[in-house]
């Protein structure tokens, strides 16, 4: 990556280096599973269910640590005592990194929307990538969110200035 | 409400004609059994306890079934080591609070309030053995060996919110005291070390109190108020003796209950 | 060649002390410190997020406290705010591997307390979604106990059958779990066609699934090794923590709420065996819970041949208005004892529930179990005592 942000690669090799790059990136992403409440049961599921299947897309699950891991997956209900935990985790992940805010309570609070020691939705502390409703949301709906991910992965722009402006547009909200 | 067993028979309750008919329709005129009767185990056991104990019962009920006891606040300890190592009651199912202070209405009485929550009758009311004041303790302990249990109840001094612990008695006590410490403010005695253990460490206030408000509620109306129309005839709470005529007349009503 | 040397560096060092620093004498005792070690919140062992402050002597642990609390939502807050149709919605969520099993001491704690029953046939449906939910988290605990000892096979064998049973489960109420299928009075819907042939077909796949997780796991030598004599748990010991469920059928006690409690559901009518183990260890617990799948495969199966046809609603107000009394549920739920102590004043939420979840208990007792035990038979203890952090933490 030091050539592309030199800028010492010339310009018709930046197009396809850059579609190679992201097109690996995208589909060898390792997912940092913070399963909190039922939807990690969800998430497990699509992980490790032979039926919903989520590594044919190059997602795997369990990450050694946070500092192997470019994808982060919020499912389940967020307290305000684990929210510090979510938030140092999530800092050690190391750029590029996406997330995934799986649930209604990860979105939004859900259910305990009212309750008094809920965090009313991840993003609230995170920048979230990928919303996914749902209570629980079907692993389907899980491996839709991730593919509307890697779909905008792979449209992302490298190289210096780019990288700094990273697309980070509207969340993706899966329906 | 006096501190007796509420009414005999659950098909008339207090609050007016019945709101459902009974499904087993046999027994409409022939005598109907008291849903709060005690079998034998349990009538020998409430006995056996009220021997033990004498003057420290300050009061006993039943309800469907079960027997509850409110015993004196000195006793309560006594009241453990009793249902354990006399009645054999070796199973400790939970110790918990209650707060018998009607909740206030969210955001205050001239606010808008938030309507979806129910409604809750603003007279005190003690429940099946009565209370000396706004808090109790509440617990229930069972025997493995017998199939019986016992729900036991205490007031809380209102001053200095103290109860007795019961930690030495029953080890479970240990985490079940804890969390009515924090949700309620009861301080209990002889309890090893009363830290926190659902909330974080810093967490001001007690929740379950009634009045802990939930500030949520307070800053914005559920989102999902959906307007429930009206029963024919009245609205919906003074609807009571009317609902019951339409309500046996459609037997599509029965599906939507929410 | 330089002639002076460089200075010392200055630092206070107790002459004596370097005697004892770089003492390598034969035959005495070296002094260690203890570690202070934490397991979790986050942490793939620990079934979600439970954390376990342990304080070690080497591989044994001294001390061991559970700090819970990370996924608590305040459930009893919650329901005081709330309708009995809401709160079913709500209490799927307590333990949610085997969510049906949750609503149903609710709802008959409602239906007590307004004196209406629900029909046979609601009844009998009741009965057997509570058995299937309690076979779809029995087999994902039966594959995933081997995920925690270090066997990756049984995981996903565990998580393959528990799909057969939530599809079946979906197919009748529409949620894979978390179904909010009960209503005060009955259920929301009938079964749909030709369901009760699918059931046989997937009980019998779970059945020879128990027998291959009989083989693969329980008789696996490695497995026993790890299990067997780790985690006693005394019976007695168990009762006063308020262990329930088949972590005391584990250790002897003969004591099942479908067979000695107040009666509920089908069960009195039904003809089925309480499975118990008098070791306490958590090969145990383990063994116990693959009979007791076994044992809910045969009494769906007979709940399937006896089950009556009729309606499946009783004739219930449209808002459902519970009058006052309190009254106190327990059921034998797939993790143990659950229970609710519902007080209500007559309007349409309750005025308190105390929701008495069983692995608040179980986990209770870690304290006292794992003062001296390994670092691995730690993961094996928390495995084998399977609860949901839903449960405990409410």
């Amino acid at each position: 990556m030091g050539l592309v942000e030199k800028g010492t690669l010339s310009k018709p090799a930046l197009k396809p280096l850059t579609w190679l790059l992201n097109y690996s990136r995208k589909y060898s992403l390792w997912m940092f599973q913070w399963g909190l409440a039922c939807c990690a049961i969800e998430m497990a599921a699509s992980m490790a269910s032979p039926r919903y299947d989520v590594m044919r897309l190059g997602v795997i699950p369990f990450p050694a640590s946070p500092r192997q891991a470019d994808l982060i997956c919020v499912s389940g209900t967020l307290t305000d005592k684990m929210a510090p935990a979510v938030k140092r985790l999530y800092d050690q992940m190391p750029d590029p990194k996406y997330v995934i805010s799986m649930g209604s309570c990860a979105n939004c609070g859900g259910p305990y929307w009212d309750s008094y020691s809920v965090t009313k939705g991840v993003d609230q502390i995170l920048p979230v990538d990928v919303y996914i409703p749902g209570c629980p949301p079907r692993p389907e709906a899980l491996i839709q969110g991730i593919v509307m991910l890697q779909e905008r992965i792979q449209n992302e722009g490298i190289g210096n200035d780019e990288l700094e402006r990273r697309w980070r547009g509207e969340p993706i909200v899966v329906d | 409400m006096t501190d007796v067993t509420p009414t005999d028979s659950g098909e008339s309750p207090e609050t007016g004609t019945s709101t459902a008919v009974e499904e087993s329709a046999t027994d409409a005129a022939a005598e109907i059994p008291d849903p709060h009767a005690l079998d034998d185990a349990h009538a020998e056991l409430l006995a056996r306890f009220e021997d033990e104990l004498g003057a420290a019962v300050l009061d006993t009920g039943k309800a469907f079934g079960m027997p509850i006891v409110r015993v004196q606040r000195t006793e309560w300890r006594r009241a453990a080591e009793v249902c354990r190592r006399t009645l054999d009651c070796d199973f400790l199912s939970f110790i918990a609070g209650i707060d018998w202070m009607p909740a206030p209405k969210e955001g205050g009485d001239d606010a808008g309030g938030d309507t979806s929550s129910p409604v809750q009758p603003t007279e005190t009311t003690y429940g099946v053995t009565g209370s000396d004041g706004r808090f109790q303790v509440f617990a229930r302990v069972q025997s493995t060996t017998h199939n019986y249990g016992l729900t036991l109840k205490v007031d809380v001094d209102a001053d200095a919110l103290l109860v007795q612990s019961w930690v030495p008695v029953y080890p479970g006590a240990d985490w079940h005291e804890r969390e009515t410490w924090e949700m309620y403010g009861f301080v209990f005695e002889g309890h090893p070390a009363l830290r926190h253990l659902y909330l974080p460490t810093g967490f001001e206030g007690h929740p379950l109190r009634k009045d802990y408000p939930l500030l949520s509620r307070v800053v914005k109306p559920w989102p999902g108020l959906v307007d429930v129309e009206a029963m024919p005839g009245g609205d919906d709470d003074a609807a009571e003796p009317a609902a019951a005529e339409p309500a046996a007349a459609e037997p599509a009503a029965a599906e939507e209950a929410s | 060649m330089s002639t002076t040397n460089p200075p010392l560096p200055e630092f206070d060092i107790d002459p004596r002390a370097f005697r004892t620093l770089a003492d390598a004498q034969m035959g005495v005792e070296l002094d260690t410190g203890d570690m202070i070690l934490n397991l979790g919140p986050q942490h793939p062992a620990t079934h979600g997020t439970l954390r376990l402050v342990v304080r070690l002597d080497g591989e044994r642990v001294i001390a061991a406290d559970p700090v819970i609390g990370y996924m608590h939502r305040g459930y009893e807050k919650l329901v005081e705010f709330r309708t009995y149709p809401q709160i079913t919605t709500l209490i799927n969520r307590i333990d949610w591997l085997s969510s049906f099993a949750n609503e149903v001491p609710f709802i008959d704690a409602a239906e007590k307390l307004m004196g209406v029953e629900a029909p046979p046939r609601a009844q009998y449906i009741r009965t057997i979604l509570t058995e299937l939910s309690r076979i779809s988290t029995f087999v994902l605990f039966l594959g995933e106990m081997g995920l925690q000892v270090g066997a990756l096979t049984p995981a996903f064998y565990g998580f393959r059958d528990r799909e057969h049973v939530v599809n079946l489960i979906e197919s009748v109420t529409g949620g894979r779990f978390h179904p909010n299928f009960n209503r005060v009075g009955g259920l929301k819907d009938d079964l749909p066609w030709g369901w009760v042939n699918e059931t046989r077909t997937v009980l019998k796949k779970i059945y020879d699934a128990c027998d291959v997780f009989e083989d693969l796991v329980a008789g696996n030598e490695i497995f026993a090794a790890r299990t067997k004599g780790v985690g006693i748990i005394p019976p007695e010991i168990g009762a006063a923590y308020g262990v329930s469920g088949s972590n005391l059928r584990a250790s002897g006690v003969d004591w099942d709420l479908r067979r000695d409690g107040a009666p509920y559901l089908v069960y009195p009518d039904l003809d089925f065996k309480v499975w118990t183990h008098p070791d306490g260890d958590s090969f145990a617990r383990y063994w116990v819970r693959l009979q007791e799948t076994r044992e809910s495969c045969r009494m769906v199966l007979q709940l399937l041949d006896a089950m009556p046809s009729g309606p499946i609603m009783a004739k219930v107000p449209r808002i459902i208005k519970v009058p006052e009394g309190e009254v106190w549920t327990e059921v034998e739920n797939p993790l143990g004892q659950m229970g609710y102590y519902v007080f209500s004043k007559g309007a349409t939420g309750p005025f308190r529930v105390k929701i008495r979840s069983a692995s608040f208990s179980n986990v209770s007792i870690l304290p006292w179990m794992l003062r001296g035990v390994f670092v691995p038979d730690v993961i094996t203890i928390l495995a084998s005592l399977y609860f949901i952090l839903g449960d405990i933490d409410r």
